[in-house]
């Protein structure tokens, strides 16, 4: 898992609540294995026509956002299905980091297993980002990054007076910055397991099969 | 009554989380140990991290793989698969169950289902148990009194290796659900309900746990509907303590304790239940006498709407981003404010899912079929061989084909379409499944979820119509 620990980065606006994972990743592309084109699968029905071309429309498809490593979303992205494709597709893309007031419960643990930041932000400060980076277009201002500081729990984003503080648990915090997953931890407590089991098996020993 | 006596006292959700936190932390996530792990084809990403770590799973006889979401309806061969890409990943699946050495229901098993079906079924699905599988469905569970979450690839492979989980724990809802539900209405309509008051964003973050009067009206089945769709509300988790109901229907089951531990087993499941006066972060109550047959008109599970109304008018909403979504849906769905939804006309109908294809649900659509014809094209897939054989039994598949319909092999089927079942663009289908998302059943496809007595009520007029209407003429 690749370490976070600072990014400053081209950010798209992705309007919309409720984003739900059927739309990051259509169900039919989850015959996949790992090593493919997971990028090409992305947002593929609102990225792609029935024909396979760009919707010229379509965030990701606009020449000034189409390279970005940030989605500012809206609340509750990545509702939905469990699949992990819809982080797969995400992370193989390119992005590294979503804003967004609420997400998905599962997507938002699957973001955490493959490096994916998963940022929780106040509702209005996005709307206030997501706005100013679509004004970005018509008044030709590039000022299209963000800066995230992963140490430090802090986003710079244009729209935004000052640098705004986020909440991520230490635990999870730790393995972002290290770039390690918790498995390795957890096997580290191998014995505490086994213990745990034992005394679990003997006072509900019908859940042992 | 006091604070600390309320913090002694604790909902059936914290009672389950305290038996089996391994490692406990003051914040974030706990070590929670898994009982039971459900997993099907989609799992090959699991078994290749696995064992790319070299690892193996650590207890496979706490492991039950399910061949369900790849699988084809129309018979028993993975050869039958539509795509060569599709039947290898069921028989990639063989592969690693075999490798695994967990218990299997191949898709030749003759108990193979819809792994939220055979999970009860078989008495995989144990009241006061923590149960994961990877689909977002495993709320399902909830409804035999157990903890039971969905998970992602990287989350299933770290409970194969370790049998834990790192969890942080939800907040609680409690959800009363009052009166006796009218003739027609049943437990897809309630959580249509729940799900349109509380919102799709609505339960983010929480467990629910559902109780009140209503539930003596309502069959396992129909509490099994619910706990299901719960996700839908985005929560976490949907239970309801486990009564004789449950524990009668456990009793004998494959999996479920036997004889001595069958007692023992029962008589700590009594105290599960939550405590009088504990502590619940949001409650909710609906009144379920009110309740029509509902009908989703857009394009997320909360725009369940009375079937005796019209299509909103999204001018009314004051919320800018709710009137641009529903907008959005309304020019994806093809519909029209202020139309009458008994007007509304149907191209298919899928009757199946782990949603609503249990023998009460196949019961309710062909008791509407029966001695009618459908006029539009459509499947009937049974969520298990068990329920499958039963429904036969009963001679239920001769009324499903004397109407017109497919009786089909058990699998997800049309709900999730990964099995290459699914409708053609632009058609609108009546589905007793859980979502209606953009594309869920095909490009373009517009998807409304109704129960499966409204699916059949639909079928047979070509239009969504009050099933009410169609009882009263039996």
């Amino acid at each position: 898992m690749q370490v976070f620990t600072h990014l400053r980065a081209l950010a798209a606006p992705f309007e919309g609540r409720n984003v739900d994972t059927d739309q990051i990743i259509p169900a039919r592309f989850l015959k996949k294995n790992r090593d493919a084109f997971y990028k090409n699968y992305l947002f593929h029905d609102l990225r792609f026509d029935e024909h396979g071309e760009p919707r010229p429309d379509f965030i990701l498809n606009r020449p000034l956002f189409r390279s970005a490593q940030i989605l500012v979303a809206d609340e509750n992205f990545g509702c939905g299905s469990s699949r992990e494709g819809a982080v797969y597709c995400l992370a193989d893309y390119g992005v590294r980091a979503i804003l967004a007031p609420s997400f998905g419960d599962i997507f938002f643990n699957n973001c955490l297993k493959n490096g994916l930041l998963p940022i929780r932000l106040d509702a209005k400060n996005l709307d206030a980002v997501r706005q100013t980076l679509l004004n970005s277009i018509k008044n030709n201002d590039s000022a299209r990054e963000i800066t995230i500081d992963l140490a430090a729990c802090t986003v710079k984003a244009p729209g935004l007076n000052a640098p705004q503080t986020f909440i991520m648990d230490p635990f999870w915090h730790e393995c972002l910055l290290k770039g390690v997953d918790e498995l390795a931890l957890t096997l580290s407590y191998a014995s505490e397991i086994a213990n745990f089991e034992q005394q679990h098996r003997s006072a509900h020993p019908w859940l042992a099969n | 009554m006091n604070a600390l006596q309320a913090s002694t006292r604790r909902t059936l959700f914290e009672k389950i989380w305290d038996q089996h936190i391994v490692m406990p932390r003051p914040t974030g996530p706990s070590l929670l140990y898994i009982d039971r792990h459900i997993i099907h084809e989609g799992s090959f990403h699991a078994f290749k991290d696995l064992r790319a770590r070299g690892l193996a799973i650590r207890n496979p006889q706490q492991v039950f793989g399910v061949a369900d979401h790849y699988v084809p309806t129309t018979s028993r061969d993975p050869n039958d698969a539509v795509t060569q890409e599709i039947k290898e990943v069921i028989l990639k699946f063989d592969d690693n169950m075999k490798w695994s050495g967990a218990h299997y229901f191949s898709i030749n098993d003759p108990q193979q289902g819809i792994v939220h079906v055979v999970g009860p079924e078989q008495g995989i699905s144990l009241p006061g148990s923590i149960i994961t599988c990877s689909d977002s469905h495993t709320s399902t569970h909830g409804a035999m009194g157990a903890m039971a979450f969905g998970v992602g690839q990287s989350e299933s492979m770290h409970i194969m290796a370790t049998q834990t989980l790192w969890q942080t724990k939800p907040l609680q809802m409690r959800i009363a659900l009052t009166g006796k539900p009218a003739a027609g209405v049943g437990g897809k309509d309630i959580i249509l309900a729940v799900i349109a008051k509380l919102g799709v964003a609505g339960a983010v973050g929480y467990a629910i746990e559902y109780a009140g009067s209503a539930l003596q009206w309502l069959s396992l089945d129909e509490r099994l509907t619910i706990c299901n769709m719960t996700i839908e509300a985005g929560a976490r988790s949907g239970l309801i303590a486990a009564d004789d109901v449950v524990f009668d229907y456990l009793y004998g089951r494959k999996f479920a304790p036997q004889g001595a531990a069958w007692d023992q087993a029962l008589q700590a499941w009594r105290q599960l239940p939550s405590d009088d006066g504990c502590h619940f972060d949001q409650t909710v109550s609906i009144d379920v006498t009110q309740l029509a047959p509902m009908l989703t008109w857009g394009t997320s599970p909360d725009t369940g709407v009375a079937i005796d109304g019209v299509i909103p008018d999204p001018s009314r909403l004051t919320d800018p981003h709710a009137k641009q979504a529903a907008s959005a849906a309304l020019t994806y769905m093809d519909l029209t404010p202020g139309t009458p939804l008994s007007t509304i006309k149907i191209d298919r109908v899928f009757i199946g899912s782990c949603t609503n294809s249990r023998l009460s649900d196949l019961r309710l659509a062909a008791d509407i079929l029966r001695g009618r014809r459908a006029v539009v094209p459509g499947i009937v897939v049974a969520g298990s061989m068990l329920i499958k054989q039963a429904a036969e039994a009963e001679g239920l598949d001769k009324v499903f084909q004397a109407a017109g319909l497919e009786w089909r092999e058990p699998g997800c089927s049309m709900c999730v379409g990964i099995n290459g079942d699914l409708a053609l663009a632009n058609e609108r289908v009546a589905s007793t499944s859980n979502r209606n998302f953009v594309g869920r059943q095909g490009p373009g496809v517009r998807t409304h979820l109704v129960s499966p007595a409204m699916a059949a009520a639909a079928a047979v007029t070509g239009h969504f119509t009050d099933v009410r209407t169609l009882l009263s003429q039996q």
